[in-house]
């Protein structure tokens, strides 16, 4: 019965990733192909600016994220809330919508380049410094600060001796998070990027399918890999290192600003922090009513229409697009939650071997979209499995990426069901199987859901398996965006910025229904540092005082 | 020497503290006994700078500290809950306030194993505070807030708990300590028995009427 359960997901395993990648590997080591990769001068000088880009956006992401982390933490104020909401929002739209904001909202000297990705990485993550950092600050006891404080600490050295130190790991799990991000960032780059401002990601994306040279992609790959576990590895024993036991307390109460000085510093950064995230969202939806001559509604009205004049077609049709999109999503969403939630099942009800499981369902996760779907377009090509064709090989490619999330969400319900309610249930003379469905399946719906939720936004915003799957005239809407937004023509960039709203506005829905499934259980919803506890909020107040 | 003048504080609307008044004397040992809820904690904080009352005065050794910031006013405080540096090590703790102060780091030494041997934790000093039991780490807690010498020392139900023995024990320990250093101290509990069995006076808060 288990073996059964697992057999599903690791056969997918296999086939659509293991496979792949297996592929791409034997692609990879053979010294032909790393000896032209490796002496091309452009190789190292897109690797360089990979690596300095992801550093910068990290070192800027932490800084502007410190101050709003703080203020959400510790203080109590009206729309805290929805800050958090918003921020959260933007960092589960698509990043071509992201790309696509930014070039909306930059002044056309600086809409594409290195300062257009770095603001839109700054701004696509600043709430993982937020929430990661800032589930750490509110659970730090504001009294170890004032006690801090009655030992003669000034305000300054109370933040350099107690707060930054115990911030420190949560630091550095923000600032990995965000590294690997805009290590990885392809849909920004492809939006906002220029010739000389290529990802390793971009540049296996160009050379496999511009370019047609798989083995150098295949090399790009592999590099990428390299460094990326080296990172992760870095992350996680310094993690080791700096993690403390910090016994798990209640939320720090949070304090109304009293004095003048805080009123200022909590409504100006509540303010500045809503107003970076909210503008260029804003003038998303106002370019996408932009005509040659001032206001038009015509992008919107020619939306279903793929000629742009009588005769002239350009092979986009975003209302095509739209359909395609939200077709994809149904099966993909299908897929994934089938799939995870069997893991899910296997990996709770099985030891030692689920935790193998476990771990191979979680790699798609750290594995870019774009190596999945290289992988996945240099294996399908030959008969009998020359699958590039079939309808279903976009939605599998999502999936795999969803896959995780659904396991996770899944997982994390599965095991907080207390094992004694199941013997208390067998005491009661219930049979395991009747024991399961009457303890844990009522619990299993709503992780569901969450999960329904998210496969459906991963899938609706996937852009890069997605830009080596998809077949020309059946595009999903982040490729037709990206597109669109490509062409010159002042109707066709209005016509990328509408379908990036909708995008946009599909994407929010899909979440918003997520975290109101979420809410009312204890289901870790998504986004970084998930189940922040907002919940606590009143709990210590009613201390002695 | 401690004074508080006609202090009143409120929350949303509710009187804690109403007009309250009470002095402490070099040297003394005095307990604030009140039920839970009467506004001993928030009073402490008053005195310690972490609240400011709407209208009184505070003084610490003559001196009005009412507009005084936290840091320089000379107070010490142990919490209820301890409120140990989980990232300091038991001599990192108790070391702290003399850092602040900017003593050099062998004067320091000296003074952490002093006042770790008064406390009766000798040879604590390597041991991570996370791995200290209920009772060591209130006396890491008393140890670090004496360390700078206080002009005031706060102790804020600082044997909530402890089993019976244990804290019957501890108190009579503590008070041994208070008095031995010469300690001006406000001594903050909800038991009766334990404010007549440490302290040279004890101030009794009225309840809040709500």
């Amino acid at each position: 019965m288990l073996l059964a359960l697992a057999a599903v997901p690791v056969v997918f395993l296999l086939v659509f990733y293991a496979w792949p990648f297996a592929t791409l590997l034997e692609r990879a080591i053979s010294t032909d192909a790393i000896t032209t990769t490796l002496s091309r001068r452009r190789t190292w000088s897109v690797a360089w600016f990979t690596l300095w880009q992801a550093t910068a956006s990290t070192a800027l992401t932490l800084l502007v994220g410190f101050l709003p982390a703080y203020v959400i933490a510790r203080y109590r104020f009206a729309g805290r809330r929805l800050l958090v909401g918003l921020l959260t929002s933007v960092f589960v739209l698509p990043t071509v919508v992201v790309g696509a904001a930014l070039l909306a909202v930059l002044p056309e000297s600086l809409e594409r380049g290195v300062w257009a990705i770095l603001a839109a990485h700054v701004i696509f993550n600043l709430a993982v410094v937020v929430r990661v950092v800032g589930v750490t600050w509110e659970h730090l006891p504001t009294d170890l600060e004032a006690a801090a404080a009655t030992l003669g600490a000034s305000p300054w050295q109370v933040v350099r001796t107690i707060t930054l130190p115990l911030l420190r790991p949560a630091l550095t799990a923000a600032g990995s998070i965000v590294f690997l991000f805009t290590f990885t960032s392809f849909g920004v780059i492809r939006i906002l990027g220029t010739a000389g401002t290529a990802t390793i990601e971009v540049e296996i994306w160009r050379r496999a399918t511009q370019l047609g040279d798989i083995g150098d992609a295949a090399v790009l790959t592999v590099l990428q890999l390299v460094v990326l576990a080296a990172v992760l590895g870095w992350a996680t024993t310094s993690q080791r290192r700096h993690g403390r036991a910090l016994a798990i307390r209640p939320v720090a109460a949070r304090a109304r600003p009293r004095t003048t000085r805080q009123r200022v510093l909590v409504g100006t950064t509540a303010l500045a922090t809503a107003a970076v995230v909210m503008l260029p969202l804003g003038a998303l939806v106002m370019r996408s009513f932009r005509g040659s001559d001032g206001f038009s509604s015509a992008a919107w009205r020619n939306l279903g229409r793929a000629e742009v004049r009588p005769g002239i077609r350009l092979g986009v049709d975003p209302l095509d697009a739209l359909v395609r999109s939200l077709q994809t999503a149904a099966w993909a969403t299908l897929f994934a939650v089938v799939i995870g939630a069997l893991a899910a099942l296997a990996i709770a009800a099985t030891g030692r071997t689920g935790r193998l499981l476990d771990a191979g369902v979680m790699l798609p996760i750290g594995t870019s979209a774009v190596t999945i779907g290289f992988g996945m377009l240099i294996t399908f090509d030959t008969a009998p499995f020359d699958w590039r064709a079939s309808w279903w090989l976009v939605p599998v490619g999502h999936a795999l990426v969803a896959v995780p999330f659904v396991v996770r969400t899944t997982l994390t319900v599965l095991r907080s069901v207390e094992p004694r309610l199941l013997e208390a249930a067998a005491t009661l003379g219930a049979a395991p199987t009747r024991a399961w469905r009457a303890v844990v399946l009522p619990n299993l719906w709503r992780p569901l859901t969450v999960a329904a939720g998210l496969a459906t936004a991963i899938s609706l915003g996937e852009f890069g398996a997605t830009s080596f799957l998809s077949r020309s005239g059946a595009e999903t809407m982040p490729i037709a965006i990206e597109r669109l937004l490509g062409r010159t023509g002042t109707l066709l960039q209005a016509q990328g910025f509408a379908l990036a709203s909708i995008l946009a506005a599909a994407t929010i829905v899909a979440v918003l229904a997520v975290e109101l499934a979420g809410r009312s259980g204890d289901t870790p919803t998504f986004g970084p540092g998930a189940g922040a506890g907002d919940r606590t909020d009143r709990r210590d107040r009613a201390r002695d005082r | 020497m401690l004074e508080i003048v006609d202090v009143t504080m409120s929350f949303d609307g509710i009187t804690v503290l109403d007009h309250i008044s009470a002095t402490v004397g070099d040297g003394e040992v005095v307990a604030l006994l009140g039920p839970s809820g009467s506004g001993k904690s928030t009073l402490l904080r008053i005195v310690a700078g972490l609240e400011s009352p709407d209208h009184g005065t505070v003084r610490i050794s003559g001196r009005d500290v009412t507009a005084v910031p936290t840091h320089r006013r000379d107070v010490g405080l142990v919490f209820q809950d301890e409120q140990l540096f989980p990232h300091r090590d038991v001599a990192g703790n108790v070391g702290f306030g003399l850092e602040m102060a900017g003593v050099p780091g062998d004067e320091r030494r000296g003074r952490v194993d002093e006042l770790l041997e008064l406390v009766g934790l000798a040879g604590f000093g390597g041991r991570r505070v996370t791995d200290l039991s209920g009772g060591e780490a209130k006396r890491v807690a008393l140890a670090r807030a004496l360390a700078p010498r206080p002009a005031v020392l706060l102790l804020d139900e600082p044997l909530t708990g402890l089993d019976r023995d244990l804290h019957d024990r501890l108190a009579r320990e503590v008070a041994g300590i208070l008095r031995s250093t010469g300690t001006t101290a406000v001594w903050v509990t909800h038991d009766r028995a334990e404010a007549d069995s440490v302290a040279d006076r004890v101030i009794e808060l009225p309840a809040v009427d709500r």
